[in-house]
């Protein structure tokens, strides 16, 4: 069938809609509930501006179809703050100064978000290599993984 | 960055996926982590008229060890071979290549059943699997097939799976004591498909000299790259430095690949030579030698 | 310079946290493609396989057919408006939409125009276009030669694929000085196409409102008004007026030059929306945005460094071929077809000096100068620093030795250069002998010997830049005869807090803080409570906007200079407070106070207040100011930078193993953002040095049109910048402030290029093109038989 309804869980609310096959998750996201947070840098999966959690895992919207999120839980960067109170992972990057242009930013701070999950206290290499799918070309990393590693110690 | 339109079913059972397969056939393809199609398919290359995602089919992702083997779901993410203790502290050639596929965010959707069906030389897996001597199991109308990982790999993105078939699961005979593997990628950056790479995995007698040694080379030609030259030279050898030199030299002379961006012809096949001796420095070292 | 302020206003020297951040770390920016607006369409093009082709035939009938394709729009469709042509920056002109031919691989060939993003891109697929492929010019030395096709057929008596030469200098005097040298090194380097690729791509929406008449264009641009003057006049004929045309700029994910010039895109966008009479949004995918928009560098460059024996340098004379691509759509100012490139003799005290750049059309896309290269000065630096090294290697003296005799001497400034630049201030030999310091240069040294003994590849590279920023004065500045001054308008409240809009565009520069910062300075006003805006041409005052690093040495200017007018004027209204006479009060950041009477004082709010509630009679009321700022110069920061690498024997990868970057941009604003923009611009100046670069093979065809081989650096491979500074205020700037922006871009690829020469130069190897790809190091390795 070339149409399908889904019902994919944001942020913690359920939402329903009827899309077709085709379209990408991030347009999903985007288009379709106007979370405009997830954005998109670039055609062949190589960028991470889409980077958003589907079932706690940090991937990359753009190369996923919304049908296949049907039933599942998806995070993106408007569901870190909890009733207006920003997540330590969002304060990093305020206080550590970790974004520039803010344009590969909700894709970081979603790796960021998901990697400290799993590790409460990685070294600098382990969060580069957490970020690697990231690109961004304002900042440099450095204060990136700074941020990461401010917000790991908020979080410890 | 738009697919076409197409159809999509999400299957519930494995034979439901088979009965798509088989209706649809050459319309049909795959969807398995969906990290190799999805891109062809927003750059409207390969076309697609129905989409079977195997996602929602439960007992495809695992990793154990039974009967001799290590077996791997064909649905097991890339990110799930990384973290498995068993694979790391065992399988370290494994996790190896696991962890040299695209980027940490691909690899919590890529799946290794569909690293090995897209038939891509350029994809990791497949040399490692090579250097293993894995073996492939296929779902289709017709039951299991058990397919050698040697038989696998026909041609540029085409495989020994008919169109009606599910790459299932991934079966590695366990090394015995005295093994090591390792596989080794250059790639331009973090995320790029190979300038080449080497897969080694080595079995050492007790007095030291190699018994099996499985060289699987990637980005080498139009199919993945078994060295076989390079494999029977070190049987019985001394894994010294003059050996794994001259396995290395075999090894690239198997190597045949194409000029592009990532590297001429002859870059490409010395790095196949460079690669492969390292390769086998870390599997004999991993294997207790040196 | 000491803080003047405290943290809580946050003046200059203050790190305080960005005033935009917020809304970016919660997802709530506001970027082209999150706009929405009621019945808007969707454009995506059509775009040429050819790089040079006759069109026979668009059949757009198939795309008509598809339910939601209402329009397909080809040149033809312009041509009836006369807006299949348009002008570039630099007044040679550019096709929007072709009628005859293409010119370049992705050239725009139509427009579809549909109800939603996914029927635009089916629509695209479904026109039909027939081409009649004509010969390629690719090669720009080629492009020169006698028979080369002439590719401008639309120009009348074209006759060869010349744009333009240009020079700069004493070409006679330069001449004597080369044959009177002891020692003279020649070097060809090429710098070649590479392109921003911000992880924004380019877009807008345009919506004209049939009713009002009026056209608003959400748009990528780093400058809004630059834009809305040109509409009115390219479109002036066809009923768009300058103040019926609101171009708004607002949350940009990142520019770096690529987002200043003017792309068809943008137009068939504004075009279809006064068609239709409904909003038109078109949104560049990467491809697109890497294949079609304008690229930076693509200079084939000869330079010669005349020397006496004891390493003096002498004379410099260079001679350049630019590849512009099809038309010259640089955005340089227009007096200055190859940028800043005069810059070229760089932190040398050379008394000769001559350069040449000869401009030639070739079937590529446009552009020249867009990325993050303050027009040209990173292909300046990247010559005279090289050259520093080769002139080094020759005399067999260390590169830092030779750097220190040439350097201009800290007393000489302001310094007159050989070709016409009045450096504001400099002091090259702290900076030096800083970055030496820090990364342990004699030990290196040392260390490099041993490890040469074993042969292990180790290399040390210097660069000791000077770039040149703040386009600039209206004497010899301007686009399209726009002079570039910059503004910044202030308004107090009656409750103390102050709005301050300014001509520029940041794109992640963080204007939002640094400008309020200024105005914390200079007025006392927390830097929390004032709102800084940019980027709509309805409110915002009139400027150039932001690029070339021209923000801080410019619009920061004006902001000060605005502030200082509120001063005066607070002044006044506090004597008349305080009921004493001008003469009488002394100021301190936030308020006024008598001479020897402390006590008696008014604070800015109160000043603020007053001035809507009991101003001195026979003033107007009010608190506020604007300020046109002219700069009597350019700004002139600088650095130096050391690279260590090491080299692998087997692979040929190069490993930065540490770089030192000390950056000197006079009195710092924010130092935490300073620090930000080097980290971020040594990871823009690595990349070319080693990844990233665009080819085109003998038909035209562009490789490395898309991000698996245009190649952005991830965390893995960029290194940990370690970051140092001087200070050297710039006499003439208000602040004493220079700009900071693009220094590390400019500086960093020539310290990686003389670092891998330098741990490859007791082979015999003197230069290396970038990117430095490892195949590359290996063919060298290979050749003096040290490949492992």
């Amino acid at each position: 069938m070339a149409k399908h309804t889904i019902r994919v869980t944001v942020n913690g609310s359920a939402r329903e809609a009827e899309v077709e096959s085709r379209l990408l998750l991030v347009h999903f996201l985007r288009e379709v509930l106007r979370l405009t947070g997830t954005h998109i840098g670039c055609d062949t999966t190589h960028c991470g501006a889409c980077t958003v959690l589907l079932d706690g895992n940090p991937v990359k919207s753009c190369t996923v179809l919304a049908v296949q999120a049907d039933g599942r839980e998806v995070m993106t960067v408007e569901g870190l703050e909890k009733e207006g109170q920003l997540h330590p992972i969002q304060e990093g990057f305020w206080q550590e100064h970790g974004l520039q242009c803010g344009f590969c930013t909700p894709g970081m701070l979603m790796t960021g978000y998901a990697l400290l999950k799993s590790n409460s206290n990685p070294s600098e290499g382990e969060i580069r290599q957490a970020i690697s799918g990231n690109l961004c070309r304002c900042t440099g990393y450095v204060n990136i993984v700074k941020s990461v590693q401010y917000a790991a110690a908020k979080l410890r | 960055m738009i697919p076409a339109s197409f159809d999509y079913h999400a299957p519930k059972t494995l034979s439901e996926a088979v009965a798509l397969l088989t209706r649809y056939r050459e319309e049909a393809k795959v969807l398995s982590g969906g990290q190799s199609l999805l891109p062809l398919l927003k750059l409207r290359l390969g076309q697609a008229g129905h989409l079977v995602d195997i996602g929602r089919i439960p007992g495809l992702e695992y990793i154990k060890e039974e009967g001799g083997y290590l077996k791997i779901g064909g649905r097991t993410r890339e990110a799930a071979l990384e973290r498995s203790d068993l694979i790391r502290g065992k399988y370290p050639i494994l996790a190896d290549t696991a962890a040299v596929i695209a980027d940490p965010l691909v690899r919590n959707l890529a799946t290794v059943g569909g690293n090995l069906a897209h038939g891509d030389p350029a994809n990791d897996h497949p040399a490692t699997m090579l250097a293993l001597l894995a073996q492939v199991v296929a779902t289709g109308p017709k039951g299991e097939r058990t397919i050698p990982i040697e038989k696998f790999f026909t041609g540029l993105f085409t495989t020994a799976l008919a169109p009606e078939e599910i790459l299932t699961e991934i079966r590695i005979p366990i090394p015995p004591p005295g093994s090591g593997g390792a596989y080794i990628k250059l790639e331009r950056k973090v995320g790029d498909f190979a300038t080449a790479a080497a897969a080694a995995q080595v079995t050492l007698a007790k007095t030291g000299e190699i018994e099996r040694a499985g060289i699987g080379l990637t980005s080498a030609g139009p199919t993945p790259i078994k060295a076989r030259e390079a494999e029977r030279f070190l049987q019985g050898k001394k894994p010294d430095g003059a050996a794994i030199a001259e396995a290395a030299r075999l090894a690239a002379q198997a190597a045949a690949p194409t000029a592009d961006r990532r590297g001429s012809v002859e870059y490409k096949r010395e790095m196949a030579r460079v690669l492969t001796a390292r390769a086998l420095q870390k599997a004999v070292q991993r294997a207790g030698g040196e | 310079m000491a803080l003047q302020t405290t943290p809580e206003v946050g003046g200059m020297g203050h790190s305080i946290k960005r005033k935009e951040d917020p809304r970016f770390i919660r997802g709530q920016g506001n970027y082209v493609d999150d706009i929405q607006l009621p019945g808007m369409l969707y454009l995506d093009i059509v775009r040429s396989p050819f790089a040079h082709a006759k069109i026979k035939k668009i059949d757009t009938e198939k795309a008509l057919k598809i339910p939601g394709v209402l329009a397909v729009i080809t040149g033809e469709t312009l041509a009836k408006y006369n807006l299949h042509w348009m002008p570039t920056l630099m007044s040679d002109t550019q096709m929007v939409l072709p009628i005859e031919k293409v010119m370049y691989q992705a050239q725009e060939v139509a427009g579809v125009i549909a109800t939603d993003r996914y029927t635009a891109a089916d629509g695209v697929e479904a026109v039909e276009v027939e081409y009649d492929p004509l010969p390629v010019v690719v090669d720009p030395f080629k492009a020169l030669e006698p028979g080369a096709p002439v590719l401008r057929t639309d120009k009348k008596d074209k006759k060869d694929n010349r744009i333009f030469h240009w020079e700069v200098g004493d070409r006679a005097g330069t001449e004597k000085a080369f044959a009177a040298a002891e020692i003279v090194v020649k070097q060809s380097l090429y710098l070649p196409r590479i392109h921003v690729a911000s992880i924004e791509t380019c877009g807008c929406v345009a919506d004209f409102d049939r009713v009002k008449g009026r056209l608003t264009v959400y748009m990528t641009t780093q400058a809004p008004h630059a834009i809305r003057t040109v509409f009115a006049l390219v479109a002036g004929h066809v009923g768009l007026s300058e103040e019926k045309i609101r171009i708004v700029s607002p949350d940009i994910g990142g520019g770096f030059g690529g987002k200043v010039p003017v792309y068809p895109g943008y137009v068939i966008a504004v075009a279809a929306s006064v068609v239709i009479g409904k909003p038109v949004k078109w949104i560049e995918d990467r491809m697109e945005n890497l294949q079609a928009d304008s690229f930076a560098r693509d200079y084939h460059i000869t330079a010669e460094l005349a020397a006496r024996k004891d390493g003096t340098m002498t004379a410099l004379r260079i001679k350049t071929l630019a590849d512009h691509g099809y038309t010259d759509a640089a955005a340089n100012p227009s007096k200055f077809p190859a940028g800043l490139f005069s810059i070229c003799t760089g932190s040398y005290d050379l008394k000769h000096a001559f350069a040449e750049v000869d401009g030639v059309y070739t079937n590529k896309p446009p552009g020249g100068i867009a990325y993050r290269c303050s027009f040209r000065v990173t292909e300046a630096v990247h010559t005279i620093e090289r050259m520093a090294d080769v002139l080094a290697q020759e005399l067999k003296m260390d590169p830092a030795e030779l750097r220190l005799k040439n350097f201009i001497p800290a007393e000489k400034f302001p310094y007159k250069s050989a070709l016409g630049w009045e450096y504001d201030s400099g002091n090259y030999a702290a900076a030096l002998k800083k970055a030496m310091e820090k990364i342990g240069y004699a030990d290196l040294r040392k260390e490099q010997a041993e490890k040469r003994k074993r042969g292990e590849l180790m290399g040390i590279g210097i660069s000791s830049f000077t770039e040149s920023v703040g386009a600039g004065p209206s004497k010899h500045f301007d686009i399209l005869g726009i002079k570039m001054f910059d503004s910044c308008e202030i308004r107090v409240h009656p409750t103390g807090k102050a709005t301050a809009r300014f001509g520029t565009k940041s794109q992640g520069q963080g204007h939002e803080t640094t400008y309020a910062q200024i105005v914390a300075e200079e007025l006392g006003i927390p830097a929390a409570h004032v709102e800084v805006e940019e980027g709509d041409t309805d409110t915002a005052p009139y400027g150039l906007g932001t690029y070339a690093s021209r923000s801080t040495p410019v619009a920061g200017a004006a902001g000060a200079m605005a502030a200082r007018k509120i001063r005066e004027k607070a002044k006044k209204i506090a004597a008349h407070l305080l009921e004493v006479g001008e003469e009488d009060l002394v100021w301190e950041p936030g308020k006024f106070s008598g001479k020897g009477a402390p006590q008696k004082a008014k604070t800015i709010q109160d000043i603020a207040f007053a001035a809507y509630t009991n101003h001195p009679p026979g003033m107007e009321a009010g608190l506020e100011a604007v300020s046109y700022y002219d700069p009597p110069n350019l700004t002139f920061p600088f650095g130096s930078y050391i690279c260590v690498v090491d080299i692998d024997r087997g692979t040929g990868e190069v490993k930065i193993r540490r770089f030192v970057a000390v950056d000197d941009c006079g009195n710092i604003i924010n130092p935490m953002i300073v620090e930000g923009q080097i980290h971020g611009g040594l990871t823009m100046g690595m990349a070319p040095a080693l990844m990233e670069e665009i080819q085109y093979d003998e038909n035209g065809n562009i490789q490395g049109g898309s991000f698996m081989d245009y190649l952005l650096p991830t965390a893995m491979e960029t290194p940990k910048w370690e970051t140092e500074k001087t200070v050297t205020p710039s006499p003439h700037h208000p602040l004493g402030a220079k700009g900071v922006g693009e220094s590390a871009t400019v500086g960093a690829p020539p310290a990686i290029v003389n670092a891998v020469v330098d741990a490859l130069a007791h082979l015999g190897v003197r230069h290396m093109d970038i990117p430095i790809t490892p195949e590359k190091v290996w063919k060298i390795l290979k050749e003096k038989g040290v490949a492992a």
